[in-house]
């Protein structure tokens, strides 16, 4: 039985499917390859030169030169591989939860029911 | 012979691992959760099991997208932890049971459950943060474990149906073990939460709630709800409820609920819940 309905898109949401994974395979091989230490160390030290590593196209290499993390899974990163490059660049999950919202990280706190458990 | 002393659920979520390891169960924000899980102490110590089935997944840790399996089980004495980009928690690897482990492949493949058999497999979250909550590490793990571990990530996921139908083989497989094992299934992750887009940060307590219900006392319909049905309810990581579904499969129809409890501080809606068999 069909699982998944594309015809009723549920707002806001980017389910990771097949297409997207297809779509954003490079850069999740990027961001997983940042589970390793000494590859968080070699995108730090350059990040350029760490793109070409993993034949990232000039628009893909864009979205992670800006830390657009709305536009990363919108391109098919997986929220989970999208963690890693996070905490390689200093962006936890709920400061990048914030900047998908359009909000600010004070901004998304406020809205939660215990704002300091982070 | 092996037998299932008792399952429980739980969400899995990665902060409670950061506030555990920084002593912080106890202050305000997560002496909610400490509290919670006190009573499950008790319990465990009551039914005393020598191995825990952790159903769980993998969070990109150690499974990539370029071999992706849908069903995979932990075949080794020993897991080490994975590094999930912050470098690895202060945690002894986890304890497992290869010749366990193998004998539910075997009867669970025969069975028509085609699982893949993971000889070596690194832990995450997934699976340690749960660990956590129920267990001292200190000086080892007091418990071996079993990682099944199921693919909610990249859809097409299996179906709920199939995760419940997967927990009802899994019974069979352990009580045709020929040793005493006392087995704790445990299925984690969940609840609502929702980190992807716009709608990061969803979540829906009401239908939260409504899955405890549903699950301890009619299985049977979660296990007929589409995932377009639970990432609309819960968000679309809330997926990973499908995963409750197998330990709630491996347990007998009706079921005596122990405890219960719930707590969504900031994204997810954690929870928690006990059972053993009712006849
Ligand atoms: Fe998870």
């Amino acid at each position: 039985m069909a699982q998944l309905e594309p015809n009723r898109p549920i707002d806001g949401t980017y389910v990771f499917d097949w297409r997207l994974s297809r779509k954003g395979y490079r850069l999740n091989k990027l961001a997983f390859s940042l589970s390793r230490a000494e590859n968080r160390d070699a995108f730090k030290e350059n990040e350029e030169a760490y793109f070409d590593r993993f034949d990232l196209s000039e628009e893909e290499k864009d979205l992670v030169r800006k830390r657009d993390f709305l536009g990363l899974i919108r391109h098919g990163t997986n929220i989970y591989m999208m963690l890693k490059l996070g905490a390689a660049t200093g962006n936890g999950l709920y400061q990048m939860g914030a900047q998908q919202r359009g909000e600010t990280y004070q901004e998304f706190l406020a809205t939660r029911n215990v704002g300091s458990a982070t | 012979m092996a037998r299932i002393v008792g399952g429980m659920g739980t969400s899995h979520v990665p902060s409670v691992g950061v506030a555990y390891d920084r002593g912080k169960m106890q202050t305000p924000e997560w002496q909610p959760l400490y509290d919670m899980f006190l009573p499950v102490k008790e319990w465990l110590a009551r039914i005393d099991p020598t191995i825990a089935i952790i159903v769980y997944n993998d969070h990109g840790t150690d499974l990539f997208f370029d071999k992706y399996p849908t069903f995979a089980l932990g075949a080794a004495d020993y897991y080490p932890q994975g590094d999930e980009g912050y470098g690895p928690r202060p945690l002894p690897p986890v304890r497992g049971d290869a010749e366990f482990s193998w004998h539910l492949s075997e009867q669970l493949v025969w069975n028509e459950f085609d699982l893949t058999v993971c000889q070596e497999l690194a832990m995450d979250h997934g699976l340690l943060v749960p660990m956590n909550l129920c267990w001292d590490h200190r000086p080892d793990w007091p418990i071996k474990v079993v990682p099944l571990q199921i693919n909610v990530l990249q859809h097409p996921l299996p179906t709920a149906l199939r995760c419940w139908k997967l927990g009802q083989a899994l019974r069979k497989a352990v009580e045709a073990y020929p040793k005493d094992e006392r087995v704790l299934v445990i299925g984690t992750g969940g609840m609502s939460h929702q980190l992807n887009g716009e709608r990061f940060g969803f979540m829906n307590e009401n239908w939260d709630q409504q899955f405890l219900d549903w699950i301890e006392a009619e299985p049977e319909r979660v296990a007929q709800m589409t995932h377009q049905e639970l990432m609309e309810k819960g968000g679309a990581e809330s997926v990973e409820l499908i995963m409750w579904l197998t330990m709630r499969g491996a347990l007998s129809p009706q079921v005596k609920r122990i405890d219960r409890g719930y707590y969504n501080p900031m994204t997810t809606g954690i929870a928690l819940l006990t059972l053993e068999d009712a006849g």
